[in-house]
């Protein structure tokens, strides 16, 4: 399979072992361009950590990762970075540095052209405008969480990585993120695998969902097929069985 | 080309300028909002600078060796702060990502590490310009010394520093990268190990033998007693620039593969994901 054809995103037998602690065990699983997947899981189930991984931030121990057919682990992913980026409200931008500027050098380094006119364009988008020169360290989260989005967003990535983007923000706010992705996505054929801990969120934006615990993939479908299959009314539901049933053996 | 053509070429460059100079372009952002930092980098190099004047004077009279050469303090801290600033400029620059808990941001973009190292180089350069230009035109107006006099070997001697004070920057950011901020005391002091050993104000001859063996292991000594013989003998020793120039390319190639091998330790350990102070 040539990287054309392959999956936005593939993983299989993924192992990453801090010392004797296994942060993710053995998974696998594939993202079809376009579709959009969330990742569940209780803190310190691994979903940092596989993101991390499909990243190259971080090595795994065993296993492969890729994403648009190129090798994460490898200098390989330099092909593939400029057509990916991830977003997270707990990540820094330069503190010092305005929206603006901030855009700026990330918009370089991704070799966008035009960059101030992209710029604009997401500004107008994420209603950036009131704070494009105010700097990140006077933001507040709702407008940090925007200000993140946007750099991610400012290469069109053809894959997107969000951890908990809705996190710590205010109904409104967060409403006017999903949106916002929820409309990208459809409109640009973007891949993107959501880590969430908001089951409406998880509800609204995905085809399919992966719920994980203690680094394995305990649960994964559509919605309707995991209310089925844990017989549950609810994602939240599903997630309590999954979270609170007694841990399977190494 | 279409605009994916141009991506997937951009992508495929080991090395590309827009890169290099967003990385730049971030420092000099923070640099130019800031202008205590801008005093910063002038203003111990001028007291430094003041401080050599005044013993210059002093020692002109009660010391033969001095007077030979008007100057040669004066010369040798500018010259050292030349690699005492570029140390220092390399390493604020890789400690500024630290402290705004970015490194991990960076290395998601298609940044690779040696086009960071490149852009750190760079600002390093430009800071060791802005911390140098004031104290080197003041010892002119002060002490009626000029260190452009010093003409092309300036150029060898500045360009030697440089790259030795970039592989100690390198050295003290692979600690930063491997074992976290508590090794970010080393960016500040590590530099000052190597003064005994550079000849800054002495010649090599005053060590005792066996250390001026390891003097000579290291490309400072080179540089001062080259920058002595331009002084007082008022020839340019090529044989010191070549065995500067080559130490140089051993210790920062070095260096360079240590950094990029702890790039490497900090994905396989995860350290890039939860950097900061």
């Amino acid at each position: 399979m040539t990287p054309a054809d392959a999956a936005a995103i593939s993983v299989s037998g993924l192992t990453k072992r801090f010392g004797p602690v296994r942060a993710v065990d053995g998974i696998g699983f594939s993202v079809a361009r376009g579709e959009t997947i969330g990742l569940l899981g209780g803190n310190g189930a691994g979903k940092t950590t596989t993101i991390s991984m499909l990243l190259g931030l971080l090595l795994p121990t065993e296993g492969r990762v890729s994403v648009l057919g190129h090798d994460m682990t490898t200098a390989d992913r330099y092909a593939v970075l400029p057509r990916m980026n991830f977003a997270s409200p707990y990540v820094n931008l330069p503190y010092r540095l305005t929206v603006h500027q901030n855009l700026k050098v990330y918009g370089l380094l991704y070799g966008i052209r035009k960059i101030d006119a992209r710029i604009a364009e997401l500004a107008d988008e994420l209603m950036l405008h009131p704070f494009l020169h105010t700097p990140a360290r006077r933001l507040s989260s709702g407008q940090k969480t925007r200000v993140t989005l946007a750099k991610a967003l400012l290469n069109r990535p053809e894959v997107l990585l969000l951890d908990e983007p809705t996190a710590s923000l205010d109904p409104d706010t967060g409403d006017f993120v999903r949106s916002y992705l929820e409309a990208y996505a459809g409109r640009s054929g973007c891949a993107v695998l959501l880590a969430s801990h908001n089951m409406q969120e998880v509800e609204r934006l995905c085809a399919r969902i992966l719920i994980m615990k203690a680094g394995r993939i305990e649960a994964a479908g559509t919605l309707p097929e995991l209310l089925a299959a844990f017989s549950r009314d609810s994602l939240e539901r599903v997630f309590l069985d999954i979270a609170r049933a007694p841990e399977a053996a190494p | 080309m279409t605009p994916a053509e141009r991506r997937d070429a951009q992508a495929r460059s080991a090395f590309a300028g827009h890169r290099l100079f967003a990385i730049v372009l971030r420092h000099l952002y923070v640099m130019r909002t800031s202008w205590p930092r801008l005093l910063e980098m002038a203003y111990w190099p001028t007291v430094q600078m003041i401080v050599w004047g005044f013993a210059s004077s002093f020692f002109r009279g009660h010391s033969s060796w001095v007077a030979q050469a008007a100057g040669v303090l004066i010369g040798a801290v500018l010259l050292w702060e030349v690699m005492f600033r570029a140390n220092l400029g390399f390493s604020l620059s890789f400690l500024e990502e630290m402290w705004s808990r970015n490194l991990g941001q960076l290395y998601l973009t298609p940044l690779r590490p040696h086009e960071h190292v490149a852009a750190l180089a760079v600002m390093s350069l430009i800071r060791t310009c802005i911390g140098l230009l004031p104290p080197s035109l003041l010892a002119i107006a002060l002490y009626d010394f000029n260190i452009y006099g010093l003409g092309l070997p300036l150029i060898a001697f500045f360009a030697n520093l440089m790259v030795m004070g970039w592989s100690v920057g390198l050295f003290t950011a692979s600690l930063v990268l491997r074992f976290g901020m508590g090794a970010e005391s080393l960016a500040w002091v590590l530099i000052f190990g190597l003064s005994p050993l550079a000849g800054i104000y002495y010649p090599i001859s005053t060590l005792p033998g066996w250390l001026q063996h390891v003097a000579y292991a290291l490309p400072p000594a080179y540089v001062f007693e080259g920058m002595r013989a331009v002084m007082f003998d008022h020839v340019f020793r090529w044989d010191l620039f070549i065995r500067a120039a080559a130490l140089n390319a051993v210790y920062f190639t070095g260096f360079a593969a240590f950094f990029l091998h702890m790039v490497r330790v900090a994905r396989r350990k995860g350290l890039f994901l939860n950097m900061g102070e």
